[in-house]
């Protein structure tokens, strides 16, 4: 078994404010390995993105350790919802914008930027506004800006949700093999069913306010061809497909 | 009879072609019609408005010694041409104006930086800022001459002090206003509050920071012309208030008019200035 680059043990985490408290994290343990893939769902406003949050150290949890194996050597990569390119800076501006901030831009890093333009398509668009692309280009364009910072772990905070649906078929097929073929490590944040068993090599449910992990599914595809499309024709996807939503459905039922 | 001939010739041929015009064509014809139909009619609403006051004051319907008449401000006008006063008093009502402008902007650009960076530091400043932002800021021009005496610099800080909070508020409120979003990538990426503040912050207010200058240059004007009827021996406010207390009534509407054209120019100047932001920025 592969040594975890990632462990999160027993992480708390509540929103304050003066009417009181919001208990958003409670009490969520799991360990990623190397190289794997793995999707976390749950219902909207669960808690997801804090989680996210607390693995890129933006938020610090009230209790509880995010372990990184080997932090000096694994960076961590976040895509947001959005692309949010900065419509000021051309393509390749914006691709930089990473090496720019951390200042480590270097010849190293600019043949980098130009070999994934060309790998993903982008290369005719490097000196263009961001207003000039498509929505699934600037979601590529978006992870040609986190892929330059050569990250360990990818974090992906329900990336393809600002898409419309024929778009995000094909950016989560392209973005889903990158990630595959470049061998990354990536936890990835939908409330698409069927967005994360086609993805994930794993699926943890999370429940409700507050978040905890409700089940952990994984899972395993036969497939003649890898990759994400191929993946909704497998013969187990409908069978998952449905103990997901089963899941899902009994939150939404405590719920209501 | 070659002659009639031609013409049949060419009347039918006239017609097709104004039939050829392709509804792009037509609508770009009807768009500049327009337009020059608009500047025709200000032109006129502004010569009706000079030939009546002309007319009037000529036929005694108005005493021109109070009114004026477009003849009387023409030729003080030429006058102050002639014995170069319209140079001094106006240069110095426009570098008084570009330089509280120029502080102005300097200024509160600096000051909303701070007041985002430390929140702090914004919930001590706010009611101070409103306060300040509502005063009427004519009522503190009496106390800058008591301070700074009368001359440039008291006339700088009254041009200042009428457009510099409400300018600090306003691009202070666009500086919060950034999508938090954009921000959480900089950090994401590894950045701090600097990183973003410079690169995202600055630049995506610069229209607003654009707009907001506009205002500014009228307010600045506005200042200024305020400490020059209070604290001045020159300038066109200090000829507007000599003027009148004196009842050179020309004196007083040349001055007027001159800063109508002051005025203008200005705000043509910044506006001159965001369109090449804009052309630049491809926007």
């Amino acid at each position: 078994m592969n040594q975890p680059i990632l462990a999160c043990e027993d992480i708390c985490f509540s929103y304050h404010n003066l009417n009181g408290e919001t208990n958003a994290l409670s009490h969520i343990s799991f360990q990623v390995e190397k190289g794997e893939f793995l999707a976390i769902v749950g219902p909207s406003g669960c808690g997801k993105s804090t989680l996210l949050s607390i693995i890129a150290g933006l938020l610090k949890p009230e209790s509880g350790n995010i372990v990184l194996n080997d932090p000096d050597h694994v960076r961590i990569g976040y895509m947001l919802q959005q692309d949010h390119l900065l419509e000021w800076r051309t393509i390749w501006k914006n691709i930089l914008l990473g090496p720019e901030i951390t200042k480590t831009l270097s010849n190293e890093k600019e043949t980098l930027a130009l070999k994934l333009l060309s790998d993903y398509g982008l290369s005719k668009f490097k000196d263009k506004k961001p207003g000039e692309l498509s929505g699934g280009m600037k979601q590529r364009a978006a992870l040609i800006r986190t892929m330059v910072m050569e990250p360990g772990l990818l974090l992906l905070d329900e990336p393809f949700s600002a898409l419309d649906y024929q778009t995000r078929l094909m950016v989560s097929a392209d973005i889903g093999n990158i990630i595959r073929a470049s061998g990354i490590t990536a936890i990835l944040i939908t409330h698409d069913l069927s967005e994360a068993i086609s993805l994930a090599d794993r699926i943890l449910v999370l429940k409700r306010r507050p978040a905890t992990i409700k089940e952990e599914i994984p899972v395993h595809l036969t497939l003649k061809e890898n990759s994400p499309l191929a993946a909704r024709s497998a013969p187990e996807f409908q069978e998952l497909f449905t103990l997901l939503w089963k899941e899902i459905s009994d939150e939404y039922h405590e719920e209501n | 009879m070659n002659t009639t001939k031609k013409t049949d010739q060419t009347s039918p041929h006239a017609a097709v072609k104004r039939e050829c015009l392709s509804p792009q064509q037509l609508y770009i014809k009807n768009h500049h019609r327009h337009h020059h139909i608009v500047t025709f009619l200000r032109l006129l609403v502004l010569l009706l408005f000079l030939i009546m006051w002309e007319v009037s004051g000529r036929f005694g319907m108005i005493d021109t010694f109070f009114f004026s008449s477009p003849s009387m401000v023409a030729s003080f006008f030429i006058k102050m041409i002639m014995d170069g006063s319209f140079f001094t008093h106006t240069g110095i009502t426009l570098l008084e104006t570009l330089l509280s402008f120029l502080l102005i902007t300097v200024l509160s650009v600096m000051i909303a930086t701070l007041l985002w960076y430390s929140k702090t530091l914004s919930e001590i400043l706010e009611p101070y800022l409103v306060v300040l932002n509502s005063l009427p800021k004519s009522a503190l021009a009496p106390l800058f001459i008591v301070w700074l005496g009368t001359g440039i610099n008291t006339i700088i800080v009254a041009g200042i002090s009428v457009a510099i909070f409400g300018s600090i508020i306003s691009l202070y409120t666009d500086f919060k206003h950034v999508d938090y979003e954009k921000l959480k990538l900089i950090y994401t990426l590894g950045g701090n509050r600097f990183d973003a503040f410079h690169k995202v912050v600055l630049p995506s207010c610069i229209p607003m920071i654009l707009s907001n200058m506009k205002v500014n240059i009228g307010l600045a004007l506005v200042g200024v012309i305020i400490g020059e009827f209070l604290a001045a021996r020159r300038g066109l406010g200090y000829l507007i208030i000599y003027g009148s207390q004196v009842f050179q009534l020309n004196m007083v509407i040349t001055s007027i008019i001159i800063l109508c054209v002051i005025a203008m120019g200005l705000y043509q100047c910044i506006q001159w200035i965001e369109h090449l932001y804009k052309k630049r920025a491809g926007l």
